[in-house]
């Protein structure tokens, strides 16, 4: 054998030879197994998602059975009578994630054009950096501000001023009609906007990140103004990024719980005005989940959850999509 | 000299709700963060590490809540991490791409953004409802599973910047494929993967509503993991919630004892990160 006379030319014995037999057969078994054992891990994230489908579906079950469809049409939510359907909190997160979109996306485009184009260069790491601070506070904490802080400031100087101004405008009067509460979908929608800002941020700013410079440089070059490279060749060209980014955040808000719960109110009806107690899906089940009595009840709360799952499941697989085709249009 | 005008105004009012955007985001933060080191810091002594959590009226402090919390965030590290780092592996080592890594990746940047409460549902239903009581064991599991999709991630992406001549290397001297993932790809991405983990045990810290119904609550002093277990978030939300004072105060104190370690633990994974980039 060649590599027996590497080794200075001694003779391999047969022992030699078994032992070596031996050590190559159980790095080989080792090297199988850890693969194995990696795809396994793998495979658990799979089953991870495919048992939270199978559990829900399975704990739905009792309630779907009951109420069919008309869960998904009617507004009673009553405990007493067991009668239950899911309209209220489904408009309420709606509501509240619509709000929270409507001004968390510009305010997180316009910081991102900020941070890309007009921020100096020392300022963008420390204001990169707290924004994403911003991300990192945990929800309950938005929560208890928002309680305590947030919502009894809006009640005096806010809402008040929303229902002398709109209060008597037809169609805009209903959106602010009814006492200022203080908690309610404004509310919620407000402090869903300060948490889903920073998401939105940094993967703008990513995007925009990844404009190839020419691109601004032709642009500039021929006289266009910021404003200009931004809106006509910057958006352009991340628009499915920003999409993408958009979507994430969207999917933050659906499913965002303790920062809602503290400050919606949790009244189980459809109301027009944004200034009313409402509740939303999770805040619905985090106040009611240990609470409720009979099977009916819990299964019902289940079926919220599923819900809420299927709508961010698709709103995130969107999200996903449009993030992984700019990534194949960056990559080729 | 019309339209020059225009566009120059244009600009100057985009360029300055940036600016304002900007400031407008940045407020929230200094906002946020002021009234909790005010409120927070108010309350905080001793006590609050050394004594339970009253009854309504008393005076005490969050010693089992804050005991709770570590043991569940370190049995969730613990069931997590292994999970984690072993599903990147082989996403970015073994099937970088092959078709079940794509789903993986996919699913679990889904997971990785899923709402926490169905999380909790899903524990209930699986761990809550079979056992016939609450736990802390299954609290902890649900915390694993928010942990899963963060480390798997960050491994995922921190292995697939080992440089391939490293592998190539070990892979040339007769290293097997194991070994050479284990002693070599872990250790050029281990600051990347602690990083990782950081980040998980920082996002699973003031996780909340997963534990509501799997872990609940307890007000005494209690680590058998096989009964409901208190935990700092668990306890906040229902102090901040109830009508006396005391308590609303031990919920700021909580507060921002969360909030000052979810902070401290995001600065030193992005310390380390930054570090590895510049080295």
């Amino acid at each position: 054998m060649v590599d027996v006379a590497f080794e200075g030319g001694s003779a391999m014995t047969v022992r030699d030879q078994a032992d070596r037999a031996q050590v190559l057969q159980r790095l080989r078994i080792g090297d199988i197994a850890f693969r194995h054992l990696t795809r396994a891990a793998a495979i658990v994230v799979l089953l991870i998602l495919g048992g939270i489908i199978v559990s829900l579906v399975i704990g739905a079950w009792p309630a779907l059975e009951k109420f069919g469809f008309r869960f998904l049409t009617s507004e009673v939510w009553n405990p007493v009578t067991e009668k239950f359907g899911a309209i209220a909190p489904v408009y309420g997160t709606l509501v509240t994630s619509l709000i929270a979109m409507l001004i968390a996306v510009p305010v997180g485009l316009f910081i991102a054009m900020f941070l890309t184009e007009l921020c100096p260069l020392w300022l963008r790491r420390p204001i990169g950096i707290a924004i994403e601070l911003l991300a990192g506070i945990p929800s309950i904490i938005y929560g208890i501000w928002g309680l305590f802080v947030f919502a009894p400031f809006l009640q005096q100087h806010v809402q008040p001023f929303l229902i002398d101004t709109f209060g008597n405008v037809p169609v805009l009067g209903n959106l602010f009609a009814g006492p200022p509460y203080g908690i309610g979908v404004l509310t919620a929608g407000l402090i869903l906007a300060i948490m889903v800002l920073p998401f939105i941020t940094s993967i703008s700013r990513d995007v925009f990140e990844a404009v190839p410079p020419v691109l601004k440089e032709a642009a500039y070059g021929l006289g266009s103004t910021t404003w200009e490279v931004s809106r006509y060749v910057v958006l352009p060209y991340t628009r499915v990024g920003v999409i993408g980014g958009v979507m994430l955040g969207l999917g933050r808000a659906l499913g965002e719980t303790m920062a809602v719960t503290f400050v919606i109110g949790n009244a189980h009806r459809v109301s027009p005005s944004l200034l009313a107690p409402g509740t939303t899906i999770s805040a619905t089940i985090a106040n009611e989940f240990t609470e409720a009595v009979g099977d009916l009840y819990t299964s019902s709360l289940v079926a919220l959850g599923l819900i809420l799952f299927v709508i961010t499941f698709i709103v995130l697989a969107f999200a996903r999509l449009m993030l992984m085709r700019l990534n194949a249009r960056v990559g080729a | 000299m019309a339209l020059y005008e225009t566009r120059r105004r244009r600009n100057v009012l985009a360029k300055s709700l940036a600016v304002g955007a900007t400031i407008f985001g940045l407020a929230w933060l200094v906002l946020i963060l002021a009234v909790l080191l005010w409120e927070g810091f108010s309350g905080l002594s001793l006590a609050v590490f050394t004594q339970m959590t009253p009854p309504p009226g008393s005076a005490g402090g969050l010693l089992n809540p804050i005991a709770g919390s570590l043991v569940m965030t370190t049995i969730a590290v613990a069931i997590g991490t292994p999970l984690g780092i072993l599903a990147g592996t082989y996403m970015a080592e073994y099937g970088r791409y092959d078709k079940l890594a794509f789903v993986v990746r996919f699913i679990n940047d889904i997971l990785l953004s899923a709402p926490s409460i169905v999380i909790g549902l899903f524990i209930y239903e699986v761990m809550v409802a079979q056992m016939g009581h609450f736990s802390g064991w299954a609290g902890a599991v649900s915390l694993a599973v928010i942990v899963v999709p963060v480390v798997v991630r960050t491994t995922e992406d921190m292995l697939i910047l080992v440089p391939d001549t490293l592998r190539e290397a070990a892979a040339s001297i007769g290293l097997p494929r194991s070994l050479m993932i284990r002693k070599v790809a872990y250790r050029a991405a281990r600051a990347g993967m602690v990083t990782g983990v950081l980040l998980a045990v920082a996002r699973i810290s003031g996780e909340t509503a997963p534990l509501l119904f799997t872990a609940l609550n307890n007000q005494f002093w209690s680590l058998d993991l096989n009964a409901p277990v208190a935990s700092l978030p668990v306890v906040i939300f229902q102090f901040a919630l109830s009508p006396y004072k005391d308590w609303q105060q031990l919920a700021w104190t909580g507060a921002l004892i969360i909030t000052l370690a979810v902070l401290a633990l995001s600065i030193i994974a992005r310390s380390l990160a930054s570090a590895r980039k510049s080295s």
